[in-house]
């Protein structure tokens, strides 16, 4: 232990403590901009320069440890003056028009900016020539780049995908795609954790309102929205909402207060895959001397997207099954639009997702018919439709809550917990043991191991005497160990789900953001809460879901079930791929 | 008024004195990747502030030039502005009427001939093909990659075993580098910056000598595999070290009666003291290695049979045959080639030069090393003839002026004609030409013969270093690819078409530095523990201390002092003398930590394993 003396506190903290923490320990929070806790702790903003006592020079908190006896200035005239012209500097080359950013009031440039009071600045303003616009679903405008660097440290260290790179030195250094010129050329997954830890409005995703809106006003088309399950974990976050408040019940009543005509719950078309993707399992499981193993789960895309570009090898693997969103749409613009009588072109379906890739799943050319009529037509993110409800002045805590629209309004618990890493899998695996056992087993109980925020985790179950040997890994770096492990053969798993995003959808890319914080964590407990609460437990339990079959899709994996539910993974490539 | 006045420095020329000095050394520690389309432009920005504006081309131009290249930098350029530039640097070079403009205009023309590429990337895509990947300068220039911020932190916490165990991590022979390694380190360290650059060596061997009794490194599972290094050299030994390290049975195949290739047989002890290098020798030997002493791959055991009784074979067997300068009277009685001295030396059968007058022809290193020891064999006198200048020579400055310390002559200008022969066939003379200094090619100026008469050097020895060579006919006979002598690999060290071959070390890239050579025997073993289907860690226990904090205010770099010449110059015992514990404390503290402070923190800063 030191102890060391800030603002003329003492404080006593282990050894290897950093000023900031120790400050923190003191009850004294000193600014950052570039910092995010284990991170990036490289002091490029110097905006947490301190005064250390003995020294000339002024030190970064964020990144350099406390000494036994050290005295500390957080707001010494020279610490004081000195984070000022940083910020002022950073604000010389940042595109300063807030009023019109995607950020503004959730930006932590503006935040440091008015608590320090700066009302003018001295210097010239040095802005960036722009990038030509892009329709691309990741949007970076390098006007308003800081360089803190952040989306280079989670793109490289935890997604492993090292997409950002700095380019360029001195006055020119800059962040950009590394290898090819452009986004859209690059192997991207599509992630947008690079979006939830960029500190100010640099980086954000295409905004889709605008064409949302104008289908909703536009009296030939019918208006029919899915919400996935882990929006519900989220967005009442801009609201000042919990999720007990902000249900998915609630935000179908915003939706229809705006004027959508239908409101459905993904958590059906999750029971759905389950049902499918549980199959499909099954099936391959009887021909365990022919089928590659392990499955790997489909439905996130930005794992697909990821799988494609950068372990070709195991594309094959991947489960046929659709995600959730694009069978939802399937169903909305075969089964629903013929049972509402519509032609499904007078259809305009709309997901509210907590991801990019999901933008760019639903152009893809295998999720459209002939005629380019998309079976989704337009996502939204988690904060897109928080906009949404911004713009047409609602206050969604106002609103009481509302029913989902039948017949595909109903989901399941196990539909519910797709939206954390390990709900896929435990989805599966309590329909996979039904179906193997004949037995129900104890869904509060028996899948234990799969949740948590652990990156990589791994199960073994006892299906009735077949051993099934299982893997989640959330988080694109996780992935990466896992399928080296796996391509090493190192490990041997016979069913993996993956989840591009840290912690699965509930830290989706396109989930509200809270600047320095690691939400999934406090967002996955809620879907799994739901799931205790709820009486249907099981996919294949799903009454909606059953009439869907006993209607219309006939069997799991059959011929019509293929036809709309299943995809070819190989119809489509990413830009590298061979 | 006077007629005349004495001028006198003011304050204001100290000043711009002072600022030209401090960039200087900021040029000197330039970070590699530096994009070179704006260093053009900075560069460019001085040479115009120095024009005294009389002329056009220099007063107008210039300015011109910089706007066209900001105009590149900020991404308004066409292509045909890189033309532009080209045609208006030309110009200016031809018609600027003194050197300020015009060596301006050469300049730009160097970067943009050289740099054409950059120049359109940043038109076509604004951007710069230079990575900024490591920001560590003297990591990135240390070819073996020593931990060198790391090391000096433990020295200035007086842990000086653990800062000699972090060295070994990646370069196994501290003590032998601590005393001779070239230390690029030192080249662009960034105190220069402040100041000077760091004594990266001089530390390095305080810590050495200051380490005790080192801890042995732990060694992994056997692997069964087995590895024949042939050569026992610093490269081999290095590899051998790392493989043995690794799990794997390793064996060294070594020509000579002893260890240490060129540390021993190249390098007189009173550089490198023998039981340095045999203490050195001895803990590598720890991890277990088998060495078969007095073998001559190719001639004592066949290549064949060698790559058939091992897994893998790692070829360093050096430079170590002599190069003739062909000129009438080599083979007379008293010419003797620096190998064949020195490695007389390292087996400790001393020559006698007492009375004899010597001359030494080279400028390297070894020149300086055989004259040195010439010295320190007893002779009367010791003349050193270069064709070229001084401070053309390639050895180390500090080598020079040691051997004219020690009493040597350096006859330059001299370029060697004949070597005059007495009836019986010994050495009478050497016959130099005067050279006069030419145009510059490859940064040093041509010697041409000057318009004078021969100088003749009567002599009863003539010590040739004018380089080595490698023997590898054996090798390119059994199939290796040779070109000119040196074994070709790869810079992973494998060898084209033989599966199981590496090579490194001064046979693949001619006479070269110890640190080099170290650094091919590290990679190698990597390599060849990949080639078997392991991916061994070579990691380090050492924890490092807190990083101080220091205001860097400019202070003197400290320097090894050497025994006075005349006490040093009559034996083979070490002539440099070592960093007392308050020098070592003070340098180390001179330290910047480009690891945690700068872009280090942020990529590539520590490398931890490899």
């Amino acid at each position: 232990m030191v102890t060391v003396t800030i603002d003329n506190k003492t404080v006593t903290v282990p050894e290897s403590t950093t000023i900031l923490d120790a400050a923190r320990a003191a009850g004294i929070r000193i600014p950052t901009l570039c910092y995010w806790k284990d991170l990036n702790e490289i002091g490029a903003c110097r905006v947490c320069v301190v005064e250390v006592e003995g020294y000339d020079r002024l030190f970064t908190a964020c990144n350099n440890k406390v000494d036994e006896g050290m005295v500390i200035h957080t707001n010494s005239a020279k610490a004081l003056d000195g984070r000022r012209t940083n910020v002022q500097l950073i604000l010389s080359e940042h595109n300063t028009s807030c009023t019109t950013c995607v950020r503004s009031g959730n930006c932590r440039l503006q935040d440091i900016a008015g608590d320090l009071n700066i009302l003018d600045n001295p210097y010239p303003l040095h802005l960036p020539k722009p990038k030509a616009p892009s329709d691309f679903p990741l949007i970076r405008d390098n006007q308003k780049c800081i360089k803190c660097m952040r989306c280079v440290q989670v793109c490289e260290k935890v997604q492993k995908t090292g997409i950002w790179d700095v380019i360029n030195t001195g006055a020119q250094t800059s962040v950009d795609v590394t290898g090819v010129y452009s986004l859209e050329d690059s192997d991207c997954a599509l992630c947008g954790q690079c979006i939830t830890h960029c500190p100010v409005g640099a980086l954000r995703e295409r905004d889709d309102t605008a064409e949302v809106l104008r289908a909703i006003h536009d009296p030939d088309i019918t208006t029919v929205v899915q919400i996935a399950p882990s929006v519900r974990a989220g967005w009442g976050e801009p609201f000042g909402l919990g999720p007990e408040t902000a249900t998915v019940k609630r935000l179908g009543a915003a939706l229809r207060t705006i004027g959508v005509d239908y409101v459905f719950d993904t958590d059906f078309s999750a029971d759905l895959t389950i049902v499918e993707e549980a199959s499909e399992l099954l099936e391959r499981l009887k021909h365990r001397d022919t089928e590659k193993f392990p499955m790997f789960t489909s439905c996130c895309p930005g794992w697909v997207r990821y799988c494609k570009g950068h372990f070709p090898q195991f594309v094959d693997q991947i489960s046929t099954s659709k995600s959730p969103q694009q069978m939802f749409g399937a169903m909305i613009k075969s089964y629903f639009a013929e049972k509402i009588g519509k032609d499904p072109k007078k259809i305009c379906s709309i997901s509210i997702m907590p991801c990019l890739a999901k933008k760019a799943e639903c152009a893809l050319p295998t999720m459209q018919d002939a005629e380019g009529n998309r079976d989704v037509d337009y996502v939204l993110t988690t904060r897109e439709v928080s906009r949404l409800i911004r713009m047409c002045h609602i206050v969604p805590g106002d609103l009481p809550e509302e029913e989902m629209d039948a017949p595909l309004g109903i989901g399941s618990g196990a539909g519910n917990i797709f939206g954390a890493s390990g709900g896929v899998m435990e989805a599966a695996l309590r329909t996979a043991y039904v179906k193997v056992t004949g037995e129900r087993p104890d869904p509060d109980h028996t899948f234990l191991a799969l949740r948590g925020m652990k990156g990589w985790k791994e199960a073994e179950f006892n299906l009735a005497g077949t051993k099934l040997k299982v893997a989640v890994a959330s988080g694109l770096g996780n992935a990466h160990d896992l399928l080296t492990a796996l391509e090493k053969g190192d490990v041997h798993y016979d069913f993996v789900e993956i989840m591009a995003c840290p912690g699965g959808c509930v830290g989706g890319g396109g989930q509200p953001i809270r600047d320095g914080a690691e939400m999934a964590p406090l967002r996955a407990p809620t879907l799994y809460r739901q799931d205790e609460a709820m009486k249907l437990r099981f996919s294949h339990e799903n009454p909606a879901v059953l009439a869907c079959y006993r209607d219309y899709l006939g069997e799991p994996l059959s011929e019509r079930a293929e036809e709309l539910l299943h995809t070819d993974q190989h119809g489509w490539k990413m830009p590298g791929e061979a | 008024m006077s007629r005349l006045s004495i001028i006198t420095q003011n304050s204001d020329q100290k000043t711009v004195e002072e600022l030209y000095k401090d960039l200087e050394r900021r040029i000197t520690a330039s970070q590699p990747g530096l994009c070179p389309v704006d260093l053009a432009a900075s560069f460019l920005h001085i040479c115009h502030s120095q024009s005294c504006g009389k002329c056009t081309p220099c007063r107008v131009g210039l300015g011109r030039l910089e706007d066209l290249i900001q105009q590149v930098l900020d991404g308004s350029a066409q292509e045909s502005t890189v033309d532009l530039i080209e045609q208006t640097a030309e110009s200016i070079f031809l018609t600027a009427d003194c050197a300020i403009g015009q060596e301006a205009a050469r300049m730009v023309l160097k970067d943009v001939r050289g740099f054409r590429d950059d120049y359109l990337e940043h038109i076509r895509h604004g951007r710069c093909k230079g990575l900024q990947n490591q920001p560590v300068p003297c990591v990135f220039q240390c070819p073996a990659g020593v931990d060198i911020p790391g090391y000096i932190s433990l020295i200035h916490e007086k842990r000086y075993a653990d800062a000699v165990r972090l060295i070994r991590k990646d370069n196994p022979f501290p003590a032998v580098c601590g005393l001779i390694c070239e230390h690029p380190c030192e080249v662009r360290c960034r105190r220069t910056m402040v100041d000077d650059a760091i004594n990266i060596r001089g530390l390095k061997r305080f810590a050495t000598e200051h380490e005790g009794k080192p801890k042995p490194f732990a060694r992994a599972e056997a692997t069964g595999k087995r590895i024949a290094v042939i050569g026992g050299g610093p490269s081999g030994l290095s590899a051998a070290f790392y493989l043995s390290l690794m799990g794997h049975d390793v064996t060294v195949f070594e020509q000579r009666k002893r260890l240490g290739g060129m540390l021993r047989y190249g390098i007189p002890a009173y550089r490198l003291p023998r039981e340095v290098l045999d203490s050195e020798i001895a803990f590598l030997r720890q991890t277990g290695f088998t060495v078969q002493t007095g073998v001559s791959v190719g001639k004592d055991k066949a290549i064949a049979d060698l790559r058939g009784e091992y897994d893998a074979l790692y070829i360093s067997i050096g430079a170590h045959t002599d190069r003739k300068i062909g000129i009438e009277g080599e083979d007379a009685k008293g010419v003797v080639s620096a190998v064949e001295l020195l490695r007389a030396i390292g087996d400790d059968e001393m020559p006698d030069y007492t009375g004899l007058d010597v001359v030494v022809i080279g400028g390297g290193n070894v020149a300086m090393d055989v004259a040195r020891s010439a010295v320190r064999l007893g002779a009367k006198s010791v003349k050193i003839a270069y064709r070229r200048r001084r401070k053309d020579m390639t050895a180390l400055p500090e080598e020079v002026e040691g051997a004219i310390a020690d009493g040597c002559e350096v006859m330059e200008m001299m370029a060697p004609v004949r070597i005059e022969t007495t009836p019986d066939g010994r050495v009478a003379a050497m016959i130099l030409q005067p050279q006069l200094a030419g145009l510059i090619k490859g940064g040093r100026p041509t010697p041409v013969p000057a318009h004078l008469p021969e100088v003749r050097v009567p002599c009863d020895k003539v010590l040739v270093a004018i380089g080595q060579g490698i023997d590898s006919r054996k090798f390119g006979e059994y199939g290796i690819p040779i070109v000119r002598g040196k074994i070709e690999a790869f810079d992973w060290s494998g060898v084209s078409g033989s599966e199981g071959i590496f090579a490194g070390g001064d046979c693949v890239t001619g006479p070269a530095t110890v640190i080099r050579a170290i650094a091919a025997g590290k990679v190698a073993a990597a390599n060849i523990d990949a080639y078997l289907g392991y991916n061994h860690e070579i990691t380090s226990d050492v924890t490092l201390p807190r990083i101080r904090f220091d205001d860097h205010e400019p202070r003197g770099r400290i320097n090894m002092k050497e025994r006075p010449a005349a006490e040093r110059k009559h034996d083979f015992r070490l002539m440099e003398c070592g960093m007392t514990e308050e020098e070592a404390l003070a340098e180390s503290s001179r330290c910047l930590h480009c690891d945690h402070f700068g872009y280090g923190i942020f990529k590539g800063g520590r490398i931890a394993k490899w």
